[in-house]
């Protein structure tokens, strides 16, 4: 085991090198000089110049790199060009309403989606069963912002029963925390369901035509305990490995979701980001995002070997 | 000649008349029509409909009527006609970046699945690009470049080729170990002969379905994007940007969400579903695998 958690740290260390050069260059991309596009057309020379000293834009590439590097591993991601803070506090307080919405739409598709799962795969061949398989289609159909748009057009703008757009912090109450959070977790939340419950049903399946299935019916259990104790137990951990890998895509998905509900979150801060041209809290934004996402990764193989030995020997 | 593994791409379901085949398989037939019907409005639609930019301050936000049968924006513009030439901005965008991310990703895959040393290094740094969520790479490499159509082409190139070079490298890496092609190198076949000729024919049917897949996944991506302000740049229209002067308007003007949405919708489904079809069309063993 431990060798094995060794290897895949390891393994590691390219991606997050390919990673973190990427995030460096995404500001050399611009086309002409970065700091003159950060500045706007209106910018001084002078200006543009001031600009370039603080960035040490004028130093070769590499040292550039490394110097960026340095301060990344310190935990320093630079400083905001327009808000004129340390990006790591801008990306603090940006990250809670984005966690708030991300936990709430992936409970939401667990709890909708695994039990839905279950049951499409116990009346497999079923009206029922492609009646799921069609609306999970659906759900990995449509993208994240539209179902938003549509949610808000229908029980916001239609019904009145939800505000259309908003955010109230956990300290305003949880009643209306969750009030305003409902229509984006929905939203955000539907693909992801989507995603469980396909692979909930297809786990099932395997796991129900197993000889043990068999022998536990021979047993004379209940179907009750033999779906949920013997068959959901072993049928798990590919439903858990999903609702892991795609956690990060789920954070990356909220930027989208919250310009829909005006949600200030990183998905926000980075849209304002790119109409201000703040290079430097993209960079960090996307930085944050893709570490999370690696390292999320990294926990679930480990834990997925944890769990099922058989895995490692790939 | 190209050589091809019996029974691994569509050379052999060609013996059944490859469309009798197709129109047997309904999730195939069903995602086949709505694409062609939306490729068609794309392409042919923008030449009989209005101005999508002719603007008429006294027409704003007009509810759908005869005149304006999607009813028209807050700029008094034909919606229809925004709609229409949304379609065509946003298929030929997603056809342009399938396309290229197929070549790209397939010349990729090809040879890091054949060449252990072009593996190492080309793998890592696709390992590494495709760490990053699609949206947010877009987004970010959009921010760098600005906002213009070309941009959106180059940013969801590096987006969605990694995934089709993973593809075929997968494939190209069970294709190699077969015994035609120790013969070919036997026989001293070139590299690139045994690559291109031999190997890059039986690794087609994986790449149809993943490439039609990423037109899914881009025309997704490219709506977002030009929602968030970071795509196709008004006034040219597009889905996306239709959808984001919606937003600002949407308790007076219920028609500009739901009529770009629903044809987003209906695209993405139908793509979908091709997708879904071809795969079990294409990959015998994967349609068994699933059912």
């Amino acid at each position: 085991m431990t060798s094995y958690l060794i290897k895949r740290v390891l393994a590691l260390v390219p991606v997050l090198g390919v990673v973190a050069v990427v995030v460096f260059l995404l500001i050399h991309l611009t086309p002409g000089d970065p700091a003159a596009v950060m500045l706007g057309p209106e910018a001084s020379a002078a200006d543009v110049q001031a600009l370039r000293a603080q960035l040490g834009l004028n130093d070769p590439l590499h040292v550039q790199f490394l110097r960026w590097l340095g301060g990344v591993l310190q935990g320093d991601l630079g400083q905001s060009l327009f808000i004129r803070q340390p990006v790591t506090e801008v990306l603090a307080d940006a990250l809670g309403p984005t966690m708030s919405l991300a936990i709430m739409a992936e409970l939401l598709a667990v709890v909708i989606a695994v039990p839905a799962g279950i049951m499409a795969a116990r009346r497999r061949g079923t009206a029922a069963d492609r009646a799921f398989m069609t609306g999970a289609l659906l759900g990995i159909s449509v993208p994240s912002f539209l179902l938003g748009l549509f949610l808000a057009l229908v029980f916001a703008v239609g019904l009145g029963w939800l505000p259309v757009a908003g955010y109230r912090p956990l300290e305003d109450g949880l009643g209306r925390h969750l009030t305003y959070l409902v229509l984006p977790a929905v939203a955000l939340g539907a693909m992801q369901a989507a995603l469980i419950a396909r692979t909930t049903r297809s786990s099932m399946l395997d796991v129900l035509t197993e000889n043990y299935m068999k022998t536990a019916k021979a047993k004379g259990l209940s179907e009750r305990v033999r779906i949920y104790k013997h068959a959901l137990r072993n049928a798990a951990l590919p439903v858990l490995t999903v609702v892991g890998q795609t956690f990060g895509t789920l954070i990356a998905g909220a930027a989208v979701v919250e310009t829909v509900f005006n949600i200030p979150g990183i998905g926000q801060l980075v849209v304002n980001s790119v109409e201000r041209r703040d290079f430097v809290v993209i960079q960090g934004v996307v930085l944050l995002i893709a570490v999370g996402y690696v390292l999320i990764n990294l926990v679930v193989d480990v834990l997925y070997s944890a769990f099922d030995p058989r895995i490692r020997v790939e | 000649m190209a050589t091809v593994i019996p029974g691994t791409t569509f050379r052999r379901a060609r013996r059944v008349p490859a469309l009798r085949r197709f129109s047997a398989n309904r999730t195939a037939l069903t995602g086949g029509l709505l694409v062609a019907v939306m490729a068609v409005l794309a392409i042919a639609g923008p030449l009989l409909v209005q101005d999508p930019l002719a603007v008429a301050a006294e027409d704003r936000l007009q509810v759908p009527s005869g005149a304006h049968p999607f009813g028209t924006d807050n700029y008094g513009r034909d919606l229809l006609a925004r709609v229409v030439h949304g379609a065509a901005a946003s298929l030929g965008t997603a056809f342009a970046i399938a396309l290229i991310t197929s070549v790209l990703g397939l010349a990729v895959g090809l040879y890091a699945g054949y060449n252990r040393m072009v593996d190492a290094v080309v793998m890592r740094i696709a390992d590494g690009l495709m760490a990053f969520p699609a949206i947010l790479l877009a987004i970010a490499i959009m921010a760098a470049l600005g906002p213009r159509t070309e941009n959106v082409v180059i940013a969801l190139t590096f987006v969605f080729a990694p995934y089709v070079a993973r593809v075929v490298r997968s494939s190209v890496l069970a294709i190699k170990e077969q015994t035609f092609v120790e013969a070919l190198q036997a026989q001293g076949a070139s590299t690139s002969r045994i690559i291109w000729l031999n190997i890059a024919p039986n690794v087609l049917s994986p790449l149809i379905v993943q490439a039609t897949f990423i037109f899914a996944d881009t025309i997704i991506t490219e709506a977002a994007l030009s929602f968030l302000g970071a795509g196709i740049p008004p006034p040219a229209p597009s889905w996306g940007n239709i959808l984001l002067d919606g937003k600002i308007v949407i308790y007076n003007a219920w028609w500009m969400t739901v009529f770009p949405g629903v044809a987003i919708l209906l695209t993405v489904l139908g793509v979908n579903l091709l997708g879904d079809g071809l795969r079990d069309l294409l990959d015998p063993r994967y349609a068994k695998a699933v059912k």
